[in-house]
Formats: structure tokens, sequence, C-alpha cells
């Protein structure tokens, strides 16, 4: 339960894009249309569940003081992160063009766009900083990544409609977008209220 | 071979170490080029300290440094990089450079460390920084990069501190809280701030806003949003040609 309570928090709540600005540049340039929107968002859920938990070993055994090495080698997590993080997707890209092609051709394109999606780096900088265990890494990764991808579609699908209403020209396009998401910030703020443990008790 | 050699040392000659150009490559981000309004480039790891000034100004001052120095370092090996690597070579380069900034700022300032957490880290996966590698660096000469860089990160900078600007001073009332220089500039002066205002307070400004109660709106991540989403309007209803059709 306190995994659900995980995931919940931090797809709903402590949404990466829209409370914690995670993810900006892809999830405002790839709204156009909710098609490629889906893509990325399944790409990132993807590439978060699983760089998180290695991110995970790899501090708790490499980098930490009573790890493989016995000494305190945090300077070097930024540069090991997002090699790991770089590896990962290329690994991906490659699994899934040999597994299959189909998924690989809807997703082609935006694995490699998602090595600087800041969302990937941050959900591991904040799994260290928050000092979670293995399966709640898990879920943070997952539930950050559903998160993600439920705001992108919300605001490609917000940016579909938007293109049959009256903007002022000046606000068209990226003014709007940076508007519209301010708002879903806010509408997804009313979820604050959710709390899943009281159902356990 | 000689003659060459001589020519080229004569177009160097004859290129100013700052001229025209390389003014235009730090004004240019500043305003028409610049890599937040415009390029919308590296909103991601910024916005969330954009709720105080003081961390903001850190910050950008580690922007401009990581932006200026990568872009100087990918230019000087851009010749030696196979083009397949690339990525992999200038987000090392990065990631090292983001590293040193991290461990000066623990060293300098610890309590500005832990406000700014992960988003110091952040700046390697930065847009503007990795964009202007790509963009500029990798075909460009060292010392116009490195002048590149400083422009881009100034660019990124300004918007930065201006954003603050208006949230620290409509959601709390203040400017630089938590620095020496801390000051409360409108709403009912709670004690806290006797720095400046205080003194013209019987007479002056600050007493004139004392009604002032803050807005809580501005400490939201969505009114971040917002003052962009404005600062676009603005900039692009004054120039026309930076409207997307789109």
């Amino acid at each position: 339960m306190e995994l659900f309570n995980t995931f919940i928090k931090t797809a709903f709540v402590e949404n990466l894009v829209l409370a914690y600005f995670l993810g900006m540049c892809s999830f405002l340039a790839v709204s156009k249309s909710v098609k490629t929107a889906f893509g990325l968002g399944l790409a990132v859920i993807f590439v978060l569940g699983i760089t998180m938990p290695i991110n995970w070993l790899i501090s708790e055994y490499l980098l930490s003081e009573n790890g493989l090495f016995g000494m305190d080698l945090t300077f070097l997590r930024f540069i090991l992160f997002i090699a790991v993080i770089a590896s990962m997707v290329q690994l991906v890209e490659m699994i899934i063009e040999k597994s299959s092609p189909s998924l690989y051709n809807s997703l082609g394109i935006f694995l490699p766009l998602i090595t600087v999606n800041c969302a990937i780096l941050g959900g591991s900088l904040f799994m260290v900083s928050r000092e979670l265990d293995f399966a709640n890494s898990v879920a943070f990764g997952l539930g950050g990544g559903f998160g993600w991808f439920l705001a992108i579609i919300a605001l490609a699908a917000i940016r579909e409609k938007l293109q049959y209403s009256n903007v002022p020209p000046a606000l068209r396009g990226l003014g709007m977008a940076f508007i519209l998401t301010g708002l879903m910030g806010i509408a997804f703020m009313s979820l604050m209220g959710i709390d899943p443990s009281i159902y356990t008790k | 071979m000689a003659e060459t050699a001589v020519a080229e040392k004569a177009a160097v000659k004859a290129e100013p170490l700052f001229g025209k150009k390389e003014k235009k490559l730090i004004t240019d981000p500043l305003g028409d080029n610049n890599p937040i309004t415009i390029q919308v480039l590296g909103i991601c790891s910024a916005l969330a300290v954009t709720s105080l000034v003081v961390p903001s100004l850190v910050m950008s001052v580690a922007v401009v440094f990581v932006c200026a120095f990568s872009s100087l370092f990918t230019s000087l090996i851009r010749t030696k990089i196979p083009k397949q690597v690339r990525m992999i070579v200038m987000l090392v380069i990065i990631a090292t450079l983001v590293t040193v900034v991290e461990l000066m700022l623990k060293y300098l300032n610890y309590p500005i460390y832990k406000q700014l957490s992960v988003y110091i880290g952040l700046i390697i996966t930065n847009c503007i920084v990795m964009g202007r590698l790509e963009a500029f660096a990798m075909a460009n000469k060292p010392w116009r990069s490195f002048l590149d860089g400083i422009g881009n990160g100034l660019g990124y900078g300004v918007i930065l501190v201006a954003i603050a600007i208006i949230r620290e001073l409509f959601g709390k009332g203040t400017l630089f809280a938590g620095s020496a220089v801390e000051m409360n500039i409108i709403g009912a002066n709670n004690g806290i701030v006797e720095y400046w205002i205080n003194t013209a307070a019987e007479s002056g400004i600050g007493s004139w806003f004392s009604w002032y109660a803050n807005n809580n709106l501005m400490v939201l991540p969505a009114a971040a949003m917002f003052i962009i989403g404005i600062m676009i309007w603005i900039q692009r209803s004054y120039r026309s040609h930076l409207v997307d059709i789109s």
C-alpha cells in the first residue's frame, strides 16, 4: 500500500512537470498533437521505470561509503547517472527495434530525445535526495513517468482544441502553452488532499 | 603552405578580439534570440528556483559558468570528436563542470546548496547548454564559442532573475530574502526586516504600501508559467516578426 501511495503521490500531487518543471523542453515542443505526445509519454514511462532501479543500485552499491569500493564517491554521481541514462536509452532502442518493430516505429524518433529529458535525470536525483528504498524508487519512477504521460497528453489535447479558438496573435503557440501549463498545475494541485493510506486503516 | 599560414594570420589579426560580431554574440541572446522566451530551451531545470531572488542569481551564475566553459572546451576539441559519440563527449564535459559547480557551492554556501537541491545537477540536461554546444561550439572557434556561451547563459539568467523579482516581491513582499541586503518593500512590516525601508517608512514609499497582503499564488509553481507566458506575449506584441504561425 505504501508503494501505491508513492505511485499516486508522484503521479498526481507531485507531478514532475507541473510541480517541478522537469522535462519542460520536450513537454512544450512535442505537445502539438496527441498521437506524438502519446508515443513520447510511453517512452518516458519506459525509460524512467528502467533507469530508476539501476541508478538506485549504482548509488547504493558503488558510490556510497559502504559500497563496493568502500569510499564516498558521490561526486561521480552526475557523470555515472547520465552515462546510465544515455546507455539505457540506446539499449532500449536496440531491444525494441529487434523485438517489436511496430512499437519501434511509433517510439523510435523520441527515444534519443529522452536522454536530455530532465525528468529522467531529475527523477534519479530526487530519488537520492529523498533516500528512497529500492521498491519505492521503482514506484517513484513508474509514477513519475505516468504523471508526465498524463500531463503531456492533456496539454496536447487542449492544444489541438485551441487551434479552433481565437487566441491573440502574439500569444499563439508557446505563450498560450505556458499559460495552459500553469492552469493545469493549479488543477493538479486540487489533488493534493489525496492520501490513499487512509483506506488501509 | 607558408602563404596560407601568413594569410590566416593576417585574417586573425584583422578580426578584433572584441568587435561588433563578438558583441552581437552576447547581446543577441538577451533580446531577440533569448533562450527562454524565443528558443524555449532550458526551462526545465530552473523555474522551480525562481520563487526567491537569491537562489535564482546563484543558479544564473552557475549556468553562465557551465555554458561558457563547456562551449570553450567543446570548441577546443571539436575537430577531434568523432561525430557518432559527440553527444556522450558533450555530456561528460558538462557533467564534469556541473560537478565542479556543485562542489564549489557546497563549500561556499551550504544553505543555498540545500535550497537548490537537485536543480544544480539538472544543469546537465539543461537544453540551452547542450543546444549551444551542438549548434554553435561544434562549428566555431573557441573564443567566439566562449562568448556565445556567456551570452546565452546571461540571456537565461536575466529572465530567471526577472521572474524571481516579480514572484518574490508580490509573493512575500521582500527582495533578496535570505541574504545580507534583504529588504521588505511592500506589505505590513512584520519586524523581520529592518534594513532599508524602515528608515523611510515614516514618510516614504514603504508606508504607502503597508496595506498589501501577500499573494500566495505567486509562490506556486504555476505563477512562473503565467509570468513567462505574459513575458512572451509582451515581447511578441512589440516584435511581430517573432510570432509563430502554427
